[in-house]
């Protein structure tokens, strides 16, 4: 049985990457071009690992799905990036940043891993700088930062509601040069379909090209995945319409673990549902919470009122408004983290007081900081989100409060991940959203960002060093290696079966029905019926998937429903999994609240005797169940307490 | 609202295209642009029909990957967004919309809606970074930047890539996308010391592509969905010729 391994540095907590670096072993020079790296995505994971790996003189090939590596979903992130400056000279440092960033996942976060996030946060801010980001900057020509959810300090680095984008364009520019420079070759529109495993090892990946369908093999000497979360699971979230978990997934039934996969983050503040037919939902960036306040009616006759359209919110008294969060957590108000607003909201909702025509939304509103700080100030600000919600919703929230409620928004859990980011597969490393890593069961805001790319620019090009340096004599393989030959023959049967369905209904028809069973059971509050009922529904659904699915066309070219097929088969899958991994965490914390845990007021009630651990599980066959693996969490440097945002 | 819409059909990059009209009904005025090509999917796929292929992905207006020529404007009617923020309210009840793909030979199409962009890609390869490599970077605060200048940089990056200024151009030029990025870097202390190199390398790149010549119709900035001013072509000619005569 495969023992997780963490490779955790000895030494105290905040000497352990410097030592780790200073032992570790390298490859030399000459030897970097004689080995491939293959990396899989590039948003910010990935195109700062590739960019890096390949300034370093390893010759790495890149794939993505999108015509282009900036489409990544990375871009889409909007407030901003954390790190431990401390330019605003508020008390921040590496160590307050570690500890806001344990405590915001609620104690389920390796502690080493995390230090050493805070501990490269820096550097990340130098590098970004040095590539002509252009941050946001104060008048005297310094750089500015803002607040964010979780912490009681100034961290966030930002380019106005557009920080994921101009970071990603930054890593993409780097990426960009050691394509020019012929280190990193790129290949676009092909789509990761499985892992090729040589006597145990990663060594290259079965591709389909989107374009001509055609299967490609590639060989590396090792293997980055990149991809992303899996937060489509659902449908309906804040990821882009392509993001998916077919990478992960796949890997994972070549023998990666697959860590949490029940910590799901519900973001507060996205913009509410309002037809069957939608698409996808809208983040309105957590930095609105800064200047905006979070209420509701008072009482129930008024949100009544409200969602009748008899009403007004902007007629609504002061005193007949609830600002349940200021109400309810005075020291961080709306500020507090987002596992907390979204139950929050949600539990107002539920008891009533809702506003919209469904009743599932409550009011984020500007009135007060128009008032304090002038409209223009406000604009400068938040002026594209405030632009985007009018195209949306198509009122002007800076005359009427906006509209908001939770949305899901980023996966926590992900493959299993050593301290080297190295899977429990050798030589298949995982980075970014798709690992497990960093954030426990509740990521904080402006920390995806951070994440992604310190494990591309500052741990990757360390720890793949250390892999390599023993694989300087493995030469070059031939893809017509048997391994690659029946690998992507697997592939090409699992193409096959879908196609040879010839069912009745589509593959959104699927996927919207799997994403309504794990909204309802496996969302922000959760019980051992629903989830159980998620199981077995979920059982169902796959066999209706499997018999019942009508792909139309060939796979002789772009074929965008097999696409989107071989993505929610695999998400079905998924979503099981979640459902039982959320059974078995008899426990809340941070993003996972099962409902019979919470203490009197209603917070999440952890059960850190049973499961303060990380739970990865392995794969062990097609409807065989799979296996819990624990790797349990030591807290040495920080005492574990209930997370109190009074 | 019912519809009658008149699609760009092509099956491969070497076929004819030509379009085809297809009727949706019901659709709500809530609904975005590419919800309502959602839904004639779903109705082609019910009648086991190839379903209309588009590009899309974020669908909040950030990642550049939508495109569509709609009633012959880069991402339709409305002003300032993206054809995914496009919405329905934007038509009228028994409206007959065109769509196509975005026509320039240096964006060869692929399938039906579908286009080409590795050309923007390859200009950027060109030029269009700071050649630094990960590491050995001093404290970002080193680098104090004029906040106006850094907020006028910022303008020029927020660039999606979508390609909009191109269709719009009857030139099919590019001018604008790599106007873009060079002024970004032109206003930047940290993009000076390449700044010569950089504006020949990404034009003579975008001119070897096949994109056509700026004839100052000022077409792209008034589709550009995120308001990338023209001004930055004056500052990118501007570079382009002091790199010239130096």
């Amino acid at each position: 049985m495969t023992q997780l391994n963490s490779k955790i540095p000895q030494g105290p907590l905040a000497e352990k990457w410097s030592h780790y670096k200073a032992h570790q072993n390298l490859v030399n020079p000459p030897n970097k071009p004689k080995l491939d790296i293959i990396v899989v995505g590039t948003g910010l994971a990935g195109a700062s690992a590739a960019a890096s790996l390949g300034a370093l003189g390893f010759k790495v090939k890149i794939f993505c799905i999108q015509d282009s590596p900036r489409r990544a979903h990375s871009i889409a992130a909007q407030g901003g990036i954390n790190a431990a400056k401390n330019y605003p000279n508020d008390g921040d440092s590496v160590y307050r940043l570690f500890y806001d960033t344990i405590k915001g996942g609620d104690y389920r976060a390796r502690e080493a891993n995390v230090h050493r996030l805070a501990e490269v946060s820096n550097s990340i801010i130098d590098q970004c700088v040095a590539q002509g980001v252009p941050f946001a900057r104060d008048y005297s020509g310094l750089l500015d930062n803002r607040s964010f959810g979780g912490a009681q300090v100034s961290r966030t680095f930002y380019a106005r509601g557009q920080t994921g984008q101009q970071l990603l364009l930054g890593a993409y520019g780097a990426l960009s040069h050691q394509i020019k420079l012929g280190n990193v070759k790129l290949y676009t529109r092909q789509e990761m379909m499985d892992v090729v495993l040589v006597e145990g090892k990663a060594r290259g990946i079965i591709t389909r090209n989107l374009v001509s369908g055609e299967l490609e093999k590639h060989f590396g000497h090792a293997v980055v995945v990149a991809t992303g979360g899996y937060g489509n699971v659902y449908f309906l979230s804040t990821n882009a319409m392509n993001s998916n978990t077919s990478a992960i997934w796949q890997i994972y039934k070549r023998g990666a673990f697959f860590a949490n996969p029940c910590y799901v983050q519900i973001h507060p503040t996205c913009i509410p549902v309002h037809g069957d037919y939608q698409s996808k939902l809208t983040l309105m960036s957590e930095s609105l919470r800064n200047d905006g306040r979070i209420w509701v009616p008072k009482n129930k006759e008024d949100a009544e009122k409200i969602r009748k359209k008899q009403m007004n919110a902007i007629e609504l008294k002061e005193e007949d408004r609830d600002y349940f969060l200021e109400r309810r957590y005075p020291a961080f108000g709306n500020l507090v983290p987002r596992d907390v607003a979204s139950r929050a909201a949600k539990e107002r909702c539920d008891a009533g007081f809702g506003v919209g025509t469904t009743g599932l939304a409550v009011y984020l509103d500007f009135k007060d900081s128009i008032k304090r700080l002038g409209k223009d100030v406000i604009e400068e600000r938040y002026g594209n989100l405030f632009q985007m919600y009018e195209k949306i919703v198509d009122e002007n929230p800076y005359n009427n409060p906006m509209m908001i409620y939770p949305a899901v928004h980023y996966t926590m859990g992900g493959t299993w991940v050593d301290y080297e980011l190295q899977s429990t597969i050798p030589g298949l490393f995982v980075a970014g959203e798709a690992n497990f890593s960093d954030h426990g069961a509740n990521r904080l805001g402006a920390s995806a960002l951070m994440q992604g790319l310190s494990d591309g620019y500052f741990v990757l090009p360390y720890t793949i060093q250390n892999y390599l340096s023993k694989d300087i004599k493995v030469p070059r393989m031939s893809t017509d290696a048997p391994e690659f030959v029946e690998t992507e023959k697997a592939v090409k049967d699992r193409l096959d079966k879908l196609m040879g369905i010839k069912g009745n209904k589509s593959v959104d028809y699927f996927h919207k029905k799997l994403g309504h069973i794990m909204w309802e059971n496996v969302g922000m509050g959760r019980t051992a019926e629903r989830l159980q009922k998620a199981i077995d529904l979920i059982k169902e659904l796959k066999k209706e998937f499997w018999s019942d699915l009508r792909i139309p066309g060939d796979n002789n070219g772009v074929n965008t429903e097999l696409e989107k097929a071989t993505r929610v088969a695999d998400f079905i899958e998924l979503g099981e999994l979640m459902a039982i991994d959320a059974l078995q965490r008899e426990e809340s914390c941070g993003g996972h609240f099962r409902e019979e845990h919470q203490t009197p007021e209603g917070e999440a009630k952890r059960n850190d005797d049973d499961f303060k651990f990380v739970g990865a599980w392995e794969y062990k066959g097609e409807n065989e169940t799979p296996v819990l693996h624990k790797e349990p969490l030591v807290y040495e440097s920080i005492e574990v307490k209930q997370r109190d945002y009074k | 609202m019912d519809l009658t819409l008149k699609i760009w059909r092509q099956e491969n990059p070497k076929a004819k295209g030509k379009f085809e009209t297809y009727k949706v009904t019901g659709i709500s005025t809530e609904c975005s642009f590419l919800e309502m090509l959602d839904i004639l999917n779903e109705t082609l796929i019910d009648k086991v029909q190839l379903p209309i292929n588009f590009d899309h992905d974020c669908r909040e207006g950030i990642c550049g990957m939508c495109s569509l020529y709609i009633n012959g404007r880069p991402h339709g009617p409305d002003d300032e967004v993206t054809t995914c923020q496009l919405h329905m309210r934007k038509f009228k009840d028994g409206d007959t919309i065109v769509i196509e793909p975005w026509r320039s030979k240096a964006f060869p199409v692929i399938k039906d809606l579908m286009i080409n962009r590795n050309a923007f890609d390859e200009i950027i390869q060109a030029g269009g970074y700071v050649s630094v490599t990960t590491g050995g970077i001093p404290d970002a605060n080193s680098i104090p930047i004029n906040r106006a200048d850094a907020e006028l940089a910022m303008d020029a990056a927020a660039c999606i890539g979508c390609g909009a200024c191109v269709a719009a151009c009857k030139n099919a030029s590019a001018m604008l996308f790599v106007a873009a990025k060079v002024s970004q870097f032109a206003l930047l202390p940290q993009g000076k010391m390449e700044a010569q190199a950089r504006v020949e390398a990404m034009v003579a790149k975008m001119d070897e592509l096949g994109f056509g010549n700026c004839t100052n119709t000022y077409a792209c900035e008034a589709e550009c969905p995120k308001q990338i001013s023209a001004d930055n072509i004056a500052r990118m000619n501007r570079e382009f010729f002091c790199a010239k005569v130096s």
